[in-house]
């Protein structure tokens, strides 16, 4: 087997192949070469009949003998199972609504006069945000309203006489009774999180059904947690607008200071994007051209979406970016940060910088940065980076010569906004119109990672292929987005080639009558792995405007590689919202016979979406497209 | 002969993770994939076993193959004979049931198919190069090799030792 074949089996994307040729070359190891060390999986993890919820464990239940059918203290497989599962939904739901509360401090903070380096960018997002929470904005100063949307946030975490107002307040009517009957509306953030923590302990909660239905109230807990960090991180620093960017190692410079912003959450890098800009000459006394910021993973998405600033790659693939040589500092906030770039960083002669309390990685630099101090910290780790630089600057750096051409900044108002050159009156009407003639067949969502164990893009790239040519509607977020972006999915001189003529037509229609020259992407780029919420008030907007319920619309989601505890919540909220959502990879529920029928079939009859666990990319398309039929005829089209 | 490989056990290494059996038992089911035999009925069986013993040491154990193998001598039907990579296999058409070969073997490695009604045991994964419980030990544990390369092994383990109480 020739090198760049091995490189084939581990990643499609052309640039990543070039730095794992780099890789071995150099004897550099990587999450690739991890992997192929841990082999083989245990079993028992995989199937998910492993527990070690208490001290007279660890247990193990072996499928395949008889007479071990329960843990030491009589769980059964089922119930192991469903523990298991449920405190993934909880690990899950903790990021995301960490991430969310992190900027509800900081717009409490900004409110407050605590935090002066952070502003409302976006009044009217703040506005329509009060008015769903019925806080008054009439004759109020910006900075009051931001306020008490701040202290709502804040409430929302705990259990208190209201149930979550982000997520009971940003459903459908009809949604909000199957979730209120099923006993699924959760009552606090954190309480949802704790209360899996407590129902999964040692002795307590012993019935897999009641466990799993516990699961999916923290899983729509998720989605309160993403939507609050979308609508805060809108308001602190505006809503997305369509901007032309660019994707890939290429974006890196090898005559500029080179910082990666990584991690996800927007309040720190959008302070180092700012500060950046006044420390050009700092940059120039050391001898640089520039200051080049690029992104990974959801901050890079986070600042892409806002500024177009270029995303140099993602999820499983991040360590390339330090093996080019050229990244002086990388700084990073939380989640999805591999704790192995510390060493690669090291060789490379380049600097791991921390920044969050929750995140320190042994071997990286830390500044500890606080909302009130946030330029300052900025600045601190700027210089780090700069002054790394003059320590490379004579060093040879091997950026692969690959760029891929983005538009992005979609967002429900920009989508609106859109829309509404073709309708003004109606913006909503020209989609549901196009949904019904068929042009649009359906709507699918990529979401999530990408996985060690899957080809990096691969299930992305031949899912997207196929459900465009079928006239699907593709919206991506997270890594998924990042995913797609590296294969020229989001960009418009594709949409004709990638997309169904039906599909084509309508991109083009919008394109058009937005003064774009052309159409849109073929892939709309919805935002960080918190901004799944984007797809969810899109979807929500068109169950109303056609009076119908989420689980009746020909909308489905897809993490067809999906690694993280919080694509498990993602999925499950997803699945709680009436959605046929895809999971690429196995979940480790396969143990339970009975888990496995509730999450992919018997939940159906709950609330209409249900788990299909498919990692053949091809047949998984198959069953979106069957499930977008069957609600296409369910509403007589 | 002298090629001949057998699976040999280091109980040092073992940490009672039991992947062995399960990679047993996935390698005798029908697909020989874990997810699928999850749902073979019957279900696929392990052909190795792993004991406990007081102390916390987890030993793992298996048919040993053995050249003048009791079993053999004693299989009334003649359902056990010797395979082509002299693995002691029992022939399942033979096989009568009568279980004398349980209360020959040493080891007592040998199981009762309940719903074949006769005996089983390790075949050493005849259309593999590495039995299935070697490739998924995770510690090396059980490792496939000739006699001579495994005692070699073991006597320059001795050897380091020996020169080191003599001050080598």
């Amino acid at each position: 087997m020739s090198l760049r074949n091995q490189f084939e089996e581990k990643t499609k994307d052309p640039a990543v192949q070039k730095m794992l040729g780099i890789a071995s070359e150099q004897e550099i190891e990587t999450v690739w070469d991890r992997y192929e060390n841990m082999l083989p999986q245990c079993g028992f993890g995989e199937t998910g009949l492993c527990c070690r919820h208490c001290l007279q464990g660890p247990c193990r239940i072996n499928p395949f003998e008889e007479g071990q059918e329960t843990g030491i203290c009589g769980a059964t497989a089922d119930v192991m199972v469903a523990r298991g599962l449920d405190r993934a939904i909880a690990a899950g739901t903790a990021a995301h609504s960490g991430h969310a509360k992190h900027l509800a401090h900081t717009l409490l903070k900004m409110a407050t006069g605590e935090a002066k380096d952070y502003k409302i960018t976006d009044a009217v997002k703040l506005n329509k945000v009060a008015n769903r929470l019925g806080i008054a904005v009439d004759n109020r100063e910006e900075k009051e309203i931001a306020l008490d949307v701040a202290r709502a946030a804040l409430a929302d975490f705990n259990e208190k006489e209201t149930p979550v107002l982000w997520a009971a307040g940003v459903v459908t009517p009809g949604r909000v009774k199957v979730l209120s009957d099923l006993g699924l509306v959760p009552k606090g953030i954190d309480h949802e999180v704790s209360e899996i923590m407590h129902r999964t302990l040692y002795g307590v909660d012993a019935d897999p059904v009641n466990l799993l239905l516990g699961g999916l109230r923290c899983g729509v807990a998720d989605l309160a947690g993403c939507y609050m960090g979308t609508d805060l991180a809108d308001i602190l620093f505006g809503t997305p607008t369509p901007l032309a960017s660019e994707a890939n190692l290429g974006t890196l410079k090898p005559d500029h200071v080179n910082i990666a912003l990584h991690g996800h959450n927007p309040v720190l890098s959008e302070i180092i994007v700012k500060v950046a800009q006044d420390m050009k000459d700092e940059a120039a006394k050391a001898g640089a051209a520039g200051i080049n910021i690029v992104g990974i993973c959801c901050t890079g998405n986070e600042l892409m979406e806002r500024h177009g600033i270029p995303s140099c790659t993602h999820s499983v693939s991040q360590e390339m970016a330090l093996l080019t040589g050229a990244v002086d500092a990388m700084i990073v906030d939380y989640q999805c940060i591999m704790p192995s770039i510390a060493s690669v960083a090291e060789c490379m002669g380049s600097k791991i910088i921390t920044t969050m309390d929750i995140c320190k990685i042994s071997g990286a630099d830390h500044i500890a940065v606080k909302e009130e101090t946030a330029a300052e910290n900025a600045k601190q780790a700027i210089s780090s980076a700069i002054s790394i630089f003059q320590t490379r600057k004579n060093r040879n750096c091997r950026i692969p010569d690959i760029t891929n051409k983005v538009i992005a900044g979609f967002s429900t108002e920009s989508i609106i906004a859109a829309l509404s050159k073709l309708d003004a009156q109606d913006p909503l009407k020209p989609l549901v119109d196009n949904i019904k003639a068929g042009n649009i067949r359906g709507v699918c969502l990529f979401a999530g990672c990408n996985n060690v164990k899957i080809p990096q893009d691969t299930n992305y790239i031949q899912m997207a292929e196929r459900l465009l040519k079928e006239n699907v509607l593709v919206l991506a977020t997270g890594c998924g987005a990042g995913s797609l972006m590296r294969h020229d999915f989001l960009d418009p001189s594709k949409t004709k080639e990638r997309c169904g003529e039906g599909l084509f037509a309508v991109l083009n229609a919008i394109g058009e009558a937005n003064g774009l020259g052309g159409p849109l992407p073929p892939v709309l780029h919805l935002g960080s792995c918190v901004d799944n919420s984007r797809a969810v008030e899109i979807t929500v907007a068109l169950a109303n405007y056609l009076g119908v319920d989420i689980d009746q619309l020909p909308v489905v989601a897809s993490a067809p590689e999906a690694t993280s505890e919080k694509a498990i919540s993602i999925g499950c909220y997803a699945v709680a919202a009436g959605l046929p959502t895809h999971v690429g990879v196995m979940i480790p529920v396969t143990g339970s016979a009975l888990v496995t029928s509730v999450l992919t079939e018997k939940v159906k009859e709950l609330t209409g979406g249900y788990f299909i666990v498919d990692p053949d990319p091809q047949s998984a398309a198959d069953k979106l497209i069957s499930a977008i039929d069957e609600r296409r005829k369910g509403l007589g089209l | 002969m002298s090629d001949l490989k057998e699976i040999f056990v280091n109980t040092q290494h073992c940490t009672g993770c039991l992947s062995c059996k399960l990679a047993c038992a996935v390698q005798h089911s029908k697909n020989k994939d874990l997810f699928s035999a999850l749902s073979q009925d019957p279900k696929p069986k392990s052909r190795l076993y792993v004991e406990w013993l007081w102390g916390n040491t987890k030993v793992p154990v298996l048919c040993r193959h053995c050249e003048d193998a009791p079993c053999v001598n004693a299989c009334i039907s003649g359902a056990i004979t010797r395979a082509e990579n002299n693995a002691v296999i029992t022939n399942t058409d033979k096989c009568i049931g009568c279980w004398t070969c349980v209360m020959v073997c040493p080891y007592g490695v040998i199981g009762r198919d309940k719903d074949l009604k006769i005996a089983y045991r390790c075949d050493r994964c005849p259309d593999q190069d590495h039995p299935a419980c070697v490739d998924a030990c995770p510690t090396e544990a059980l490792t496939y090799a000739t006699v001579d390369k495994f005692s070699a092994e073991k006597r320059q383990a001795a050897s380091r030792e020996v020169a080191q109480g003599q001050g080598g």
